[in-house]
């Protein structure tokens, strides 16, 4: 689906409106949106939410080997996907100019940063360290996405843990969550992203820009810094001009967002970590607000389940009794027979898999057996493992047409001209391909 | 094709019987996990549902009727596509699978064709995983579309069952639960009929097990729908 333009009228209101220091929302140019955070069930899972736009984060970690120029380092790999969920633009599995940006800004916010440590990562040096992978899913776009994915990132890490390890001369000891309990990451400092949008060359300043700013802005600036005022990293794209006081102003606005966001965000694990503590209720089910009308909840509910065995029975009781598949198998030739009717067999030509779906009728019904078993009742799948000499090869299948001229004539043609194939078996398999088209 | 496969199953129950698991379900101590359900989260989809059943949470925003690729386009229906990600990493062959499970369910319900040569796609994403996934997929599929009000013939609910090895049934199992279950069985059923409108399997079990399970998936599928309708009437209540 592509994306509704917006009309020029649209944009005019935007522009103007930014020139008259307002802002659609009723936001001051400094304001960021609410930022809301809730935890899941699972370690390292976390929804943020800022303003609309919704990211979840969910980190999981693996043992591999480490790369060869660091062999001491564990490996952080970040992934941020646009799921069509959040804009109808999305398209699923393509890698967009944005989704590369994004996923680039995000790395050098994160790992350039290092911020978290990767040496503690490292199990045996050389042989075996964690890899961290952080998945992001954007699930509704509202403007701002680099901010909400690069709190979610960071947010998802800090409330990760991964299993306890133990190393005891070559062997290496996984602990369950049960055995011993999971370990945090060792997390230096959180770096997050804070967005600004330049408007008129430069002239007016946004923080925090939607979905709406976003389309009529001339140029971005992205500054990751963390709580100690370091600046991670910064990039300004849209090919806008800023002076040196504008990207300094801009820096300080960033530290006291910052500052601001790392409280958030420490008050939410907090929270989040007393709750799972003292036994409370923790994941996603309690962060839904129950006042709202949209929301419903249910109590676990019992089901009376006494009486689906009597219905079972009746059920059964009732059904016709599984039909005899076939009376008298034939046998074509000795060594093979047929039972029921059917279409051509198809096993052993593999190549032919447009045809696939015909040949599922076929399979239902006819089913070869060996001459000496013929049973019934035994699944078409069995048959490969029994010891009779199956023949599965293009003769045979030439063999097994079945015969009902009255009632099919397309039936006859293909039997003739397997009758003809008979005679000449060195030439079958080209024969056989043209059969098919023909048939088709 | 419900007869179809009625058919097969009795054929395999054949076969079957001699290992002999006609240890029957235990009556009592069936019950669904606590359900939650959260319309209208999202700004962006036409509509979007959160559905959590115990820790199982999936949300679904559904786009649609829409604009639809010519390449897509079906001339006397809508085109209806269903996406499912995964919470880890990139979708896979079970979500294709699942994906084509859900769109066939959705399909048997959703009134195509008063919106021919249009799309409704239909998004899902795994929030967390602790079992009955497809069933909540399925529960979170049709919130959304009713959110986004798509035509529909009936609702529909996903319901799994997993049979235990000695034979005993569980309800909306636990992913632990479904680990340890000698068969898992989802089944989608429709509200008007309660008749059923997708089954999927895993696992070894009888045609009597089997009716077992649908007879208590219909069961289960009465408090679904309960739950459904009263979202629905404090979704459109006044106060």
């Amino acid at each position: 689906m592509k994306e509704t333009p917006l009309s020029n009228c649209e944009r005019r209101f935007l522009l103007r409106a930014i020139e008259e220091k307002k802002r659609l929302d009723g936001r001051q140019t400094y304001d960021y949106r609410n930022i809301k955070i809730s935890f899941g069930t699972d370690y390292g899972c976390c929804i943020v939410e800022l303003g609309k736009t919704r990211v979840l984060g969910q980190v999981s970690c693996e043992l591999v080997s480490p790369k060869l120029n660091r062999a001491t380092e564990g490996i952080l790999f970040f992934n941020l996907e646009l799921s069509q969920m959040a804009a109808p633009a999305f398209e699923p599995g393509r890698q967009s100019d944005l989704l590369v940006k994004l996923n680039r800004l995000l790395e050098r916010c994160l790992r350039n940063s290092k911020c978290i440590d990767t040496e503690s990562l490292c199990v045996v040096a050389g042989e075996k360290v964690w890899q961290i992978r952080v998945d992001l899913h954007l699930l509704n776009h509202d403007g701002n996405i680099i901010d909400a994915a690069s709190i979610a990132a960071i947010v998802a890490l800090c409330h990760f843990r991964r299993p306890d390890v133990s190393v005891q001369g070559d062997e290496i000891t996984l602990y369950t969550p049960e055995e011993r309990d999971p370990v945090p990451l060792s997390i230096h400092h959180l770096p997050i992203c804070v967005s600004f949008a330049f408007f008129q060359q430069g002239t007016y300043l946004l923080v925090d820009p939607n979905e709406r700013e976003e389309r009529v802005m001339d140029g971005l600036l992205v500054i990751a810094m963390n709580k100690h005022r370091e600046i991670c990293t910064i990039q300004s794209s849209g090919g806008i001009m800023l002076l040196k006081d504008q990207v300094l102003r801009c820096s300080k606005i960033a530290g006291v967002k910052v500052l601001e966001i790392t409280e958030l965000i420490q008050k939410a694990l907090e929270n989040d970590q007393k709750v799972r503590k003292e036994g409370g209720k923790f994941g996603f089910a309690e962060s839904i607000a129950s006042q709202r009308i949209t929301a419903f909840k249910m109590e676990k509910a019992p089901i009376d389940t006494s009486d689906v065995e009597e219905k079972a029975e009746e059920i059964i009781a009732e059904a016709e009794p599984p039909s005899e598949v076939v009376s008298n198998p034939v046998l074509w030739t000795p060594g093979t027979a047929q039972i029921g009717e059917g279409l051509e067999n198809s096993w052993g030509d593999l190549e032919d898999s447009a045809k696939e779906e015909e040949d599922e009728d076929g399979t239902d019904g006819a089913v070869i057996l060996g001459s000496t078993k013929m049973d019934a009742g035994v699944e078409v799948s069995n048959i490969g493992s029994q010891d009779a000499p199956i023949v599965l090869s293009d003769s045979e299948e030439e063999e097994m047409i079945i015969l009902e001229p009255d009632k099919n004539p397309k039936k006859i043609r293909t039997q003739t001209i397997s009758a003809k194939q008979e005679k000449a078996p060195s030439k079958k398999p080209v024969k056989k391909r043209k059969k098919k088209k023909a048939a088709n | 094709m419900e007869g179809a496969m009625e058919g097969a199953m009795l054929a395999d129950a054949k076969i079957r019987t001699e290992s002999g698991t006609e240890s029957g379900p235990r009556g009592s101590g069936c019950s669904l996990r606590h359900f939650a359900c959260e319309q209208n989260l999202l700004s962006r989809p036409d509509g979007s549902a959160s559905f959590l059943q115990g820790d199982t949470s999936v949300l679904a925003g559904v786009y649609g009727p829409a604009e639809v690729k010519v390449s897509k386009e079906i001339f006397n229906k809508a085109t209806l596509e269903v996406i499912l990600r995964p919470k880890i990493g990139l979708p896979g062959v079970a979500e294709k699978s699942r994906e084509r499970l859900i769109r066939n369910t959705c399909e048997a319900v959703v009134l195509g064709t008063l919106h021919p040569r249009t799309s409704i796609t239909v998004v899902l994403q795994v929030v967390s995983n602790a079992g009955s996934l497809l069933a909540c997929c399925l529960n979170a599929s049709c919130m959304a579309l009713v959110d986004a009000g798509v035509p529909m013939r009936a609702l529909f609910c996903g319901v799994t069952c997993a049979l235990n090895s000695d034979g005993t049934l569980v309800l909306d199992p636990t992913a632990k639960q479904e680990k340890e279950a000698r068969a898992v069985l989802t089944f989608a059923l429709d509200s008007v009929e309660r008749k059923l409108l997708m089954s999927t399997t895993k696992g070894l079990y009888s045609d009597a097990e089997l009716q077992q399970c649908l007879a208590a998936a219909q069961a289960a599928s009465q408090h679904v729908f309960r739950f459904y309708r009263e979202s629905l009437q404090r979704r459109y209540s006044k106060s």
